[in-house]
């Protein structure tokens, strides 16, 4: 039953790991009996994060393309769903509707930008310039819509304070919508969202598409000598990865209602980087994990001053970059791997 | 208004955009050029450079010690950080990547809680000259013929100086020059310290024209990466010519539609000349060369 969802490509395996997934996700499902409507929304806040973190996972840790284009992806759908929203309100379940097309529109423009780069081969260091500028663009480009003229349909962009009130996400139900507010309703779509793109993500980085985008990563060449064709499969995996981040975008705008600019500055476009190298890169668990504990820890400090967690953050990144360039969790799971191995080699 | 008064106009505003793309971008191909390393924190090193300027310049230098200081500082900042971080990552340019933008969040944070959220600026030198219905500041024609100035000299240091000589013969084959007896590592972080400098160059330059925030380098990275993406790995063959062509995009996109769209029309000439030039300028003309 897991065999497809378990293979090189993914760290856990074998009925300890899904015996603890299982407990892991029964806990996350009970959870929001044991806690007040607060908190469960906060927590939805780190699981929209999650989205995005695995999205730069997929092309920066598995495909070996750094991409700093995620928080675009993630501001394009954000603004996407508000504009869709506040024209055409959340009647007959459209707000469900729109958070596809907004996601559709972050993909949209990932195949055209994508385009450009992949087939002209840009790879490496300058795939990663190319995007960020392309982010800084888009963050200068909204900050500066403050004025009347900026107007789509009825939605007003307001510059660099953003864009608000926006419906909720709506199901359409017999006699009354379900409106899902920022607290318990939200919480279990995100989670049924994000325990199904993870899985499906397992399942894809362990199918033999998978493999030749690894492939690709260890050494484009030879994978180009037996016969894929590079340029495509990176391309579809930037889309994927930037359907992702579009959805990460929309989950946060339906979170909050709202949505701004600096979405999409240094500071935003940082941050993914930074739970994902110290989660672990190139593995989804791990990546996983590492970003629900950073942000943990990023917000536990922000009651301290935000400047210093950010600081705080930077050392993070240049540590983990010089001593353990694979991730914190990585490591360590790998660790703990090790020592089950061991333990039941001698117990056999 | 006569057309000499336009034409002047013209060129005046392609000057400024010039200087501005050359000297931004300078350090940050200069270190590319040598290691393959792109410094996010290049636009910090600006930064450093501009409030050092700024901080001197109120201590009561004159405004030129100022600069130089400014540019001193930054190369020292440049060699700490070199032996602190950048040399453990060359063999992994994505790693230097990451690792130069941490470098970035914490100086830009580090800067915002030191010295606060705004420093008090310095006033722009020289005044300005009138021609035609419009007048020009002087220090903007300062500023291109310090960005010729800036070419001019690293074209002497790589060329004639014997540290040029080390450099480029470690540019080409590192191993072979370590084996003739260059010590490269000494080679690189010189390198990257001109580069820093030459970061702070701008920064003191500019310091005199802009507000003075801890958030100023992303003003000027965007052009600076711009720049290097499209003129490639070579200082001369291609960070001089970009700077010339995008400065034309800039210039005239700017006059146009204005600043905003002087940037965007800078960033869709850089997606386009990466899908025909994949290496840069200095890549296409090296390749006709050989």
């Amino acid at each position: 039953m897991f065999r497809r969802l378990e293979g090189p490509q993914t760290a856990g395996r074998g009925p300890a790991f899904w015996g603890l997934f299982a407990l892991v996700l029964g806990a996350a499902l009970a959870y929001p009996l044991f806690s007040d409507g607060y908190t469960v929304g906060n927590t939805v806040y780190f699981f929209v994060w999650v989205f995005i973190a695995l999205s730069l996972c997929l092309i920066w840790g598995y495909g070996g393309s750094l991409s700093f284009g995620q928080t675009a992806f993630f501001g394009i759908a954000g603004y996407g769903y508000g504009i869709l929203t506040i024209n055409f309100g959340s009647a007959y379940g459209f707000t469900l509707l729109a958070l596809v097309i907004a996601v559709a529109i972050a993909a949209l423009f990932a195949v055209l930008l994508g385009y450009f780069m992949f087939f002209g081969r840009i790879a490496g260091v300058f795939l990663g310039i190319v995007t960020l500028a392309v982010t800084l663009m888009l963050e200068r480009f909204m900050a500066q819509t403050a004025g009347p003229e900026w107007r789509i349909g009825a939605a007003r962009l307001n510059g660099f304070n953003g864009m608000s009130a926006m419906p909720p996400l709506t199901i359409p139900w017999p006699g009354e919508p379900i409106v899902l507010f920022a607290d318990v309703g939200l919480y279990y779509l995100v989670l049924g969202l994000l325990v199904f793109v993870y899985l499906a993500l397992r399942i894809l980085m362990n199918s033999s598409f998978g493999n030749v985008i690894v492939a690709i990563r260890e050494n484009p060449e030879r994978a180009e000598m037996l016969g894929y064709d590079i340029r495509k499969y990176q391309l579809i995996t930037f889309v994927i990865g930037a359907a992702l981040a579009g959805l990460s975008g929309v989950l946060y705008t339906v979170w909050g209602q709202y949505i701004t600019p600096s979405s999409m500055g240094m500071t935003a476009a940082a941050l993914p980087l930074i739970w994902v190298a110290v989660g672990g890169r190139s593995d989804l668990t791990s990546t996983v994990i590492g970003t629900l504990v950073v942000l943990a820890a990023f917000q536990a400090l922000t009651i301290y001053g935000s400047q210093y967690a950010l600081v705080f953050m930077g050392v993070l990144l240049v540590l983990t970059v010089l001593i353990a360039p694979n991730g914190l969790v990585l490591g360590l799971m790998n660790w703990l791997g090790r020592i089950a191995a061991r333990f039941t080699q001698r117990a056999g | 208004m006569d057309i000499a008064a336009h034409v002047f106009s013209a060129l005046y505003q392609f000057g400024d955009a010039f200087a501005f793309l050359v000297l931004s971008a300078c350090g940050l191909a200069v270190i590319f050029g040598m290691m393959g390393v792109i410094n996010l924190a290049h636009g910090e090193f600006i930064m450093c450079g501009a409030y050092v300027t700024a901080a001197t310049v109120h201590a009561g230098l004159p405004l030129p010690l100022g600069i130089l200081a400014g540019t001193l500082v930054s190369a020292l900042v440049g060699v700490v950080v070199e032996l602190a971080v950048i040399r453990h990552l060359y063999d992994r340019p994505l790693d230097t990547i990451v690792a130069t933008w941490g470098l970035s969040l914490i100086a830009t944070q580090g800067t915002l809680i030191m010295v606060g959220s705004t420093m008090a600026g310095v006033g722009t030198p020289f005044g300005s000259f009138q021609v035609g219905d419009y007048s020009y500041s002087i220090y903007r024609i300062v500023l291109f013929c310090a960005a010729l100035g800036v070419l001019a000299a690293l074209y002497a240091l790589f060329n004639w100086t014997r540290f040029g000589v080390l450099a480029r013969a470690t540019i080409q084959v590192p191993h072979m020059a370590a084996a003739l007896g260059v010590d490269t590592r000494l080679i690189y972080s010189l390198t990257f310290a001109c580069g820093a400098g030459l970061a702070g160059l701008a920064g003191g330059l500019y310091a005199p024209t802009m507000t003075l925030v801890p958030t100023m380098g992303a003003t000027f990275i965007m052009e600076a990466f711009v720049t290097v993406v499209i003129g490639g790995a070579d200082v001369f063959l291609g960070t001089a010519p970009a700077g010339g062509v995008l400065a034309v995009v800039k210039s005239v996109m700017t006059s146009w539609q204005g600043q905003l769209f002087g940037q965007i029309g800078l960033l869709v000439a850089v997606i386009i000349v990466v899908r025909v030039l994949p290496k840069g300028i200095s890549g296409f003309v090296l390749r006709e060369r050989t």
